[in-house]
Order: structure tokens, then sequence, then C-alpha cells
């Protein structure tokens, strides 16, 4: 397994360089550059600041010296954020994205998975059929509806928890951003993990099971659940890169300095390192996370570690 | 393995791991606020980009720093410029001389003294090619600035001098007479030597940072929240009643909105334009609106057909457009129809007029029908360009609007492009295909010249290419002249002129627009949106 993931991590470096050589041309290909203002700079001031951030140099001497520093861990000064750099600003970001995206991921998957099980179990019934339904809403109303839904009704009428992040050091800060991403994402998971349970419930080897004598309970703990989690596991790895990287909109609701405000304010201020910094750390979490998922694949499915 | 083979397992670990980050000790987190400390909460539209007075640009960043720092001069709650770091000064009867005396117990946080060196060293940072400042024009008519500002002479060349610890000259190459105004941006502010050498770059980070205001930075996250605590050493402390700042970074006006409704903040930068009316019922008492320093203004390529060379055409596009209805009907919070290019209100001027201000719509209607006959265009053979203006819900609202009036009145076909802001830019700057655009210019300081020089032959500003050495001449004449009246008039002149020409046309001046709690005391209307903490207290809680 270990030789599985460092053939792995090699095979990432070719597709990481790619995907630089790529976001690098681009950036630069967009009309308009990182200080351009209605306020136009005089001729001389705007050749101070191309040489302060070395853009006088060809762009090919550009790019060695950036993909330099990259290598070293330095990716370079922030244009927009000017005190700042963009190693830096995603190192004070990502912790809260990581913090709010693993708390609203571990809600996803035990309230998503618990209703999905709970769902299943009474396939059909009332129960199922609301819950159901409510998980079909969860899908279909986009964050920017029941986000500010939720500020309107527990923050303004009930002035119950804050509408910003920045208003109180304290931890209710996190409640409302992390039920807003985190909602979309159980609905997904109970659909998902319904769907799944119920049609390992139906397969042969729990026939047997319950041939056998097996109480319901210990059919789904000891049989049923951990086939039905492979779905739910797959689309894991995309959900979390999703969640843990922080959703650009949530963060916009509620003020949250996550990294996600960082890549569409950094495409539209022309934030060149900006931009570049956050589509390496992207690229690097989402080759992980994929080998993580694939590595937990093996570690549930016996047939999948064996191959 | 078999440790993985319960789900039950795999869920706990999970959860353990959220946990930590729960418990994971304040990573980016504000720290708590002093007990019984008075908190003024207020917002910002944007991240101030740097605290480094002399690399800011933004005017976020300049709210910010206007707390954080003082300059030779500044601005009370109602926008008289008045004295600040400098108790008094003296110009020379030329006009190209200066001598700014200091406050004598003016401190830094850190204790020590504000000196002239002080100013002088931020001063000549500021034009130091190697800082690359941003506001490095700003400096323009002192000695050598524009030679240093090229590489063309040592930074030290600078018509900056300390006379003695408390004394500061500053020599001029060409009378400015709003030097004193121009002085009161963050830009000019002095900076401590001391924490320049020990900190360097990183002089702007909390703890580090050195500030001469009535505050010093506490905390700061990026796109969240810049927190200032009461600068113990500040001269005027006794009289400055807030103890903590927080600067909250909010981009989104609604969800501005939603916090100011939530009791989280006492002042707002903005108001959504959708909530208006119903603020205007709602919050009566906290809504301020108030005029601007700002015009905005669609602007034509005087490089290239259909518009260069073309005055009827221009002045029949520019008289066309009803303005009234406009800011009442489209934009309606408070604007004023443009029918000047600088603004009402600002000191010692007043603005010269468009020729037709005083004609109803109609009858401009008409002569703008003739002058559009006249410039060789028809029913059968209509104007068709292009209007372009950055992506957003208001500029598309005032550019259909106003294709509509060209539509009706002159038959004219106006295709609309909107592009993202920096694209517009790029184009406007090309001058390749942009015919007419849309942008604005809001004021650094308050005087006429900051406006009329937007325009002026050559300025990196003047985006339509405009070119008048008539112009050009009347604005040399008035800057170099110290006698205010005769300098107004100029300016007018020169404004009459530029407006006769039509290279732009003016639609509406801006107004500012804020919730303030009405908690909040002291709050000052004025021109230029200046609110420094300093000035504002807290209605006690009993």
């Amino acid at each position: 397994m270990l030789r599985y993931t460092l053939r792995r991590l090699l095979g990432a470096i070719p597709t990481v360089l790619l995907v630089i050589v790529l976001a690098f041309v681009l950036v630069r290909a967009a009309p308009g550059g990182p200080f351009d203002d209605e306020r136009a700079l005089s001729p001389e001031i705007e050749a101070n600041i191309a040489r302060y951030y070395n853009l006088d140099e060809p762009l090919p001497v550009q790019f060695f010296r950036y993909l330099g520093g990259v290598v070293q861990g330095d990716l370079g000064p922030s244009y927009r954020y000017r005190d700042s750099t963009v190693s830096g600003l995603i190192a004070d970001a990502l912790p809260i994205s990581l913090r709010i995206g693993g708390m609203a991921m571990l809600l996803a998957i035990v309230a998503g998975v618990g209703i999905g099980i709970v769902a299943a179990l009474r396939q059909n019934s009332a129960l199922d059929r609301g819950v159901m339904a409510f998980a079909m809403l969860g899908i279909s109303v986009p964050v920017f509806v029941f986000a500010p839904v939720f500020v309107l009704l527990l923050s303004v009428k009930l002035q119950w928890l804050p509408a910003g992040w920045s208003s109180t050091p304290g931890l209710s800060k996190y409640v409302l951003p992390v039920v807003s991403l985190a909602l979309p994402q159980i609905a997904y998971i109970a659909r998902l993990s319904r769907a799944s349970l119920i049609d390992v419930l139906s397969s042969d080897f729990v026939r047997t099971a319950r041939a056998q004598g097996l109480s319901q309970a210990s059919i789904i703990r000891y049989h049923a659940l951990k086939p039905a989690m492979l779905p739910v596991l797959s689309y894991m790895g995309p959900a979390i890169a999703v969640v843990l990287t922080g959703s650009v909109v949530i963060e916009e609701i509620f003020g949250i300095p996550g990294v996600g405000q960082f890549f569409v304010r950094g495409a539209m201020n022309r934030d060149y390192t900006l931009v570049l910094g956050i589509v390496i750390f992207y690229a690097v979490l989402i080759v992980l996370l994929n080998l993580i998922v694939d590595l937990l694949y093996g570690l549930i499915d016996p047939r999948i570690r064996n191959r | 393995m078999s440790f993985f083979r319960r789900p039950l397992v795999l869920v706990c670990l999970l959860a353990a791991v959220a946990l930590a980050f729960i418990l994971y000790p304040r990573l980016g987190d504000q720290p708590d606020l002093p007990v019984d400390a008075v908190v003024l909460d207020r917002a910002l539209s944007s991240d101030p980009e740097s605290l480094d007075p002399q690399r800011a640009r933004s005017t976020q960043a300049a709210d910010v720093l206007r707390d954080l720092g003082e300059g030779l001069a500044g601005y009370s709650a109602t926008g008289e410029l008045i004295p600040a770091g400098a108790v008094s000064w003296t110009a020379a009867d030329d006009g190209l001389s200066y001598r700014f005396n200091l406050r004598q117990d003016a401190r830094w946080s850190n204790g020590d003294s504000v000196t002239a060196g002080d100013y002088v060293l931020g001063l000549k940072r500021l034009v130091d090619p190697a800082t690359a400042a941003f506001y490095a024009g700003q400096l323009g008519a002192v000695l050598n600035a524009e030679a240093i500002l090229k590489g063309d002479m040592p930074r030290d060349a600078l018509g900056v001098e300390a006379i003695d610890e408390h004394t500061l000259e500053i020599r001029l190459e060409r009378p400015t007479p709003y030097l004193v105004a121009l002085l009161t941006h963050p830009s000019t502010f002095p900076v401590n030597a001391k924490s320049l050498d020990e900190s360097g770059e990183l002089m702007t980070e909390p703890g580090r940072l050195v500030s001469n205001g009535a505050y010093v930075l506490d905390q700061r996250t990026a796109n969240s929240v810049v927190q200032l605590r009461r600068n113990e050493n500040y001269w005027n402390n006794a009289n400055t009643a807030i103890d903590v700042v927080r600067h909250h970074v909010i981009t989104e006006e609604m969800a501005e909105l939603n916090r100011f409704r939530a009791g989280e903040l006492h002042i707002t930068s903005n108001v959504p334009p959708d909530a208006f009316e119903q603020l205007k019922q709602e919050y009566a008492d906290e809504l301020r609106v108030y005029p601007y320093l700002g015009v905005y203004y669609y602007g034509f390529n005087l490089t290239k057909p259909p518009f260069q060379d073309d005055l009827p055409l221009r002045q029949a596009l520019s008289m066309a457009i009803d303005r009234e209805t406009l800011v009442e009907k489209i934009i309606g919070r408070g604007e004023l129809p443009a029918y000047s290019w600088v603004p009402p209100g600002i000191e010692n001027y007043e603005p010269a007029q468009f020729s037709y201000a005083s004609l109803t719509q109609s009858e401009r209607n008409s002569i703008a029908r003739s002058l559009y006959a006249q410039a060789g265009y028809s029913e059968e053979n209509p104007l068709r360009f292009e209007l372009r203006y950055n992506t957003s819900d208001t500029q598309q609202r005032i550019a259909l609007a106003v294709q509509s009036m060209w539509k009706d009145v002159l038959g004219a076909e106006v295709t609309l492009i909107n592009e993202e802001f920096q694209v517009m830019l790029a184009n406007i700057r090309e001058r390749e295909i942009t015919q007419a655009f849309r942008s604005s210019w809001i004021g650094d300081f308050n005087d006429a010249q900051n406006f009329l020089g937007v325009l002026e032959p050559g300025a990196p500003s003047n985006m339509p290419g405009y070119d008048n050495q008539e112009y050009l001449e009347l604005l040399r004449n008035a800057s170099s002249n110290m006698d205010l009246e005769r300098r107004s008039l100029l300016l007018k002149e020169a404004e009459r002129v530029m407006l006769a020409d039509h290279p732009v046309v003016p639609l509406y001046f801006y107004v500012s627009k804020h919730l303030v709690s009405t908690d909040v005391m002291g709050w000052g209307d004025n021109l230029l949106d200046y609110h420094y903490s300093q000035h504002l207290s807290l209605k006690t809680a009993e």
C-alpha cells in the first residue's frame, strides 16, 4: 500500500505542474492588470510598481522565478493584499475553512446517514416520504436562498445567533455557516444512503442472514451498513474538497475569512500570484483527497484491496 | 486493519478530527474584548489592502489609516480643514514654500516624540521609486518630486526639510493653494523611523505597527476585521471616547444591512439600492444621505470616429439625456443631476454649467435633434455605436435608461456591452474598440483642480483622450495663482471651455449613504465622507 501511495503521489507531480503552467498562461492572458483602476496611474508610478513586483521582466523569466519560489514553498507576494504573502493568506484562511468545513462534513455524515437509515427501514412510510421530500428541498434550494433566510430569522428577528463572523469571538458564529454548508450535503447523503441501504437489504446475503435468525439491528450493523456506505464514500471525496475549502457563497454571506473568497476576488483583481497560489492549493488538495478516498475504499471493501 | 471494519469506529475518528478543529486554539480568531470597553462597530466595503500609509491605495484603507495615523492637517467631523500634527503653518509670499509648526506633545504609540524628521521620512518614502507607492503623484508639486519618481534624482533631493525637531519646511516647484488639503491624505503621514528599521515590510503587523493617531492596531484578519484600540500616547487621548474600533470588512450590501439590523453594526458603509425606499421609512433617523465628491459620467473615445471631431454629435447625445428622470426614477437615492463636471460644494469654487442647464428637457431635446441632424444622422441613417459599462445591476439600469433616451429622442442605435471591470478598463485605455464608456471620478481632496485635472491633456486619468491647449493653459495659470478668487475664475473658465467641448457627459453627482445607529454621537455629514472614529462617541447604556 505504501508503494501504491508513493506511485500515486509521484504521478501527481506532472499533473500539478501542468495545472501551474495552464493557470499562469490563462491568468496572464486575461485583459487588464492587477493595478488598473478608474484612477489611472501615471506611467512613472506604473513602471515603479511593475519593477517592485518584477512584472517588467519577460514572461518566461517571471514564470521560472515563480516556479523557483513555489518549489521552496514561497507563493510570492499578493498584489492586492499588499501587506501579505500568498502563503500567509492561505495559512491564515485555511484553518477557518477547515474548521467550518470539517464541522459541516461531520454534521452531514452523521445526520445524512442517520436519516438515510431511518428512511430506508421505514421504506414508503409517511416518515420516509416526508424525509425524502425534505431532502429534495435541501438539494434543490440553493444556499444563497436559505442562508439569508436563516440570518433574517435567527439573527435579525430573534437575535439568537450572530449574523456576521467578526461580531463575536465566541463559538456561536459557527452555527449558521456550518448548518448552511451542511444542509445540501445532509440531503444528498441521506438520499444516497437510503437508496443504497434499500438495495443492500434486498440482496441475497442479507436474506441468508435473516434466515439464520439474526436480528434486524445486527444485520444492519454487521452486514448491511458497510456495503451500503460505498456509494456514500465515493461521493465523499469531491464533497470534502468542496466543503473543506469553503463555499464562496457562504463566506460572502457570513463574512467568513476563508480561502473560498480568494478564488473569486483574486481573479477579479487580477491578483496573479493569489490566483496561482489558490489553484495550486486546490490541485494538490484534490489529488490528495482522491488518493485518501481510494485508500479508504481498500479498507472497506476487501475485493478492491486484493486487486 | 480490523480496526476500520466497524463503521462506528470510522465515524468516531471523524468526530475526533472535527473536535480537534473546534478545540484548536483560536486560529485566526479575534481576541476577547476588554470588559467595559466602549466598542464601535463600523463597516468597510472592501478589505483595506495595506496599513502602510505610503503603500495603501483604496479609500477603505484610507478610512482605517485616518484612525491609526495623523497628518499635518486633518478634518473636523463636519469636514472643515483643521490643524492636526501641525498646530499652525505659514506660506511664503510667492507660495513656493510652507513652514509647519508641529505639535510639541505629539507622541507615537511607542512613546517616541513625533518629529519633523518622521514627516520628512514619510514624504521621501512616498516618492521613492523603491516604495512603489500608488499615491506618489500626490506630491507632484513638491520640489524635485517628479524627478525622484522617474529615478533621475535620489530621494533625499526632495524639497522637504526638518528645520528643527518640530519645524518642517516644504518647498514647491509651483504654487499649490491646496497643498494643506493634500497633506491630510494618509499617504503623507509620518513614519516611525525605528519601526521601519526594525520591522521593514512587517511593520504593518499587529504588535509591530507604530502609529501616531488616536488608535493602534490590535488585530487584523484579511477579509474580516481590523480591530483598533485606543492609543494611550495620543496627544488628544483624553478627548477620545471610543476605546475599541472594529472595522468589519463586509463586501455584500445585503449582508451589511442584516448585520446592522441585528444590532452588530453602528455604521454601514453603504445602503443596498433595492432596499432604499423601504429603509427611508424603516430607518428614517438612521439613514444619512449627503452629497459626495464624485461624478458619474459617460466618456467618448475622442481619438476615433464617430466621436472624434464631431462636437454637434457629442452635444446632441449629452442634451438628449434626461438627467432628472435618471436620478429620480432610475437611481433614486438622492443623487444630484450633473450639468457641470465639478460637484457642487467644493471650497472656493462655483462650478461652470452646460449652456443648456437652464432649459427644459423638451427644449434640450429639440436642440439635440437638430444637432444630431447637423452631424449628418437621420432616421434612415441612424448613429450606431457601442457603450461599454462594467457588469453591475446599477450600471446596467442606468445604461438601459440612457440607451432608450437616445433611441427615443434621436433615434440612435446604441449597443450595450457589459464587461468585467478590469477588461473594461483595459479596453478604455487602449482606445481601439472603445467608442463610449461609463466611468466616474471620486475626489481625493476638496479642490476643483482635483476634478478638472482629470481631463488635463496627457494625464493618465484623461480616458477620453481630451486635448485642448486652451484648457491646459487655463489650468496651468490657475494652478500657479495664489490669489484664490482669481484662481477660482480661471478654473471656472477652464471648466466652461471643457464642458463646451463635450469630451464627457456627466450624468450625476454621487451621494454618500450610511445607516448610522442613533446610539452614535458626534457624527457629521461631510462632502469627503470622512468619519474619524475619534470624533464619535456612543450613548452609554444605562
